[in-house]
């Protein structure tokens, strides 16, 4: 697991009180971690500051799982 | 600069969620998981004059002061009947005042930035006692026939009276252009030359990029505060917010650190009452005499534009 991973991981189950193994790639952050679109504002919010990245509505309209959320932080850190 | 009494008024009627349920399509649930709302009080049989020359009153009586002790009066108010006068001309005579004053539009960041400007007017020397008041509508614009506006507001007077002091330290204001997040477009009267005519339209908000954007400039704008004073989030009595959303304030909590006792709410009672919210909240917990001398509180206030502000007190009674 990558740094970004790691950091990540941390990050959604501070934000949803869950421990971090139930963090998981293919867990859906809204069907199975419980999150609502507050909660998924208030985690990009959190992400951005964390990564110092800045990601558009149409990128984050696409995250649905914990893979997804990965994919998106490396896209935009490795810009 | 420093505040030495304060006042609120709310309209009579109190509408609560399943009030709204009864013709719109939500319910108490919904709007209290995603705003932690449960009440508002709605204008009905008084109108914002009478909220704001009552506010204003107590604040004056509670400082201690007659009415013709107040050199000026700064009104911050988004919107109401009157597009001119403003409304510190309309209530001037009604509160007894004879001082002169204005208007500030700065949507719900208005108390913030009218005690900018109340402190440089001071430290110019050109006021001694000042009277700040928030009088708000915002019921007024929003469309009663959805959801996502109406059952977030209410409406509500704040007013605090400053005079000389040093419990006012710093102040940070930021501006980031972007009208589409949320807007108020009244209709303008025809002309015979009129290419594009503007109709209005209530108040149109894009919830989640609001979210989004007031709770990270929120946060910046305090942890700057905080970083030039030297201190930290231990440091500060009290963080009081603008009452928006209540998510919005623990989103921010999350960010600049502290237990939730410090971000003080009345968000449940009444809504997002724009620019009036930290003053009827800062009457209240004056009041109940949450607030002692020496305490260090933060006040941040964001809304349409985008705009925030916040500042620093080292309360003086």
């Amino acid at each position: 697991m990558s740094r970004i991973q790691e950091k990540t991981r941390a990050l959604v189950a501070s934000k949803m009180k869950l421990d971090e193994s139930e963090v998981t790639p293919e867990k859906n952050l809204f069907n199975d971690l419980g999150a609502d679109s507050l909660d998924f504002v208030e985690l990009s919010v959190l992400l951005e500051r964390e990564f110092n990245v800045k990601f558009t509505e149409d990128d984050t309209a696409k995250v649905k799982t914990v893979a997804d959320l990965y994919q998106l932080i490396e896209k935009y850190t490795s810009k | 600069m420093k505040i030495i009494g304060t006042g609120s008024a709310l309209p009579a009627l109190t509408v609560t969620n399943d009030d709204l349920a009864g013709f719109l399509d939500t319910n108490d649930q919904w709007i209290t998981t995603r705003t932690g709302i449960q009440e508002r009080h709605l204008l009905s049989t008084e109108d914002l004059y009478d909220l704001a020359v009552d506010a204003s009153i107590k604040a004056i009586k509670a400082a201690g002061l007659r009415p013709d002790q107040i050199d000026f009066l700064l009104v911050s108010n988004v919107a109401n009947r009157h597009v001119t006068p403003g409304l510190s001309c309309i209530v001037q005579k009604r509160i007894g005042l004879t001082c002169a004053g204005l208007d500030i539009n700065v949507a719900c960041a208005g108390f913030v930035n009218a005690l900018m400007l109340a402190d440089g007017m001071m430290k110019a020397g050109r006021a001694k006692n000042i009277l700040v008041l928030c009088a708000e509508e915002p019921t007024k614009y929003c469309d009663w026939h959805e959801r996502d506006c109406s059952v977030l507001f209410g409406d509500g007077a704040g007013a605090v009276v400053l005079t000389e002091g040093n419990a006012f330290k710093d102040v940070q204001l930021t501006m980031i252009s972007d009208r589409d997040v949320l807007y108020y477009e009244r209709g303008m009267e025809t002309t015979p030359f009129e290419q594009h005519y503007i109709k209005g339209q209530p108040l149109v908000m894009k919830g989640k990029e609001l979210f989004k954007t007031a709770v990270s400039e929120s946060a910046k704008d305090i942890q700057t505060i905080l970083k030039r004073a030297n201190l930290t989030h231990e440091d500060i009595t009290y963080f009081m917010l603008h009452q928006a959303n209540k998510r919005i304030i623990e989103g921010i909590r999350k960010i600049v650190g502290g237990p939730e006792e410090k971000y003080p709410t009345v968000i449940e009672k009444y809504g997002n009452t724009s620019s009036a919210s930290i003053p009827i909240m800062l009457d209240e917990m004056l009041a109940d005499n949450k607030i002692k001398a020496g305490d260090k509180i933060v006040m941040s206030a964001f809304g349409a534009g985008f705009v925030s502000a916040a500042c620093l007190w080292e309360w003086e009674f």
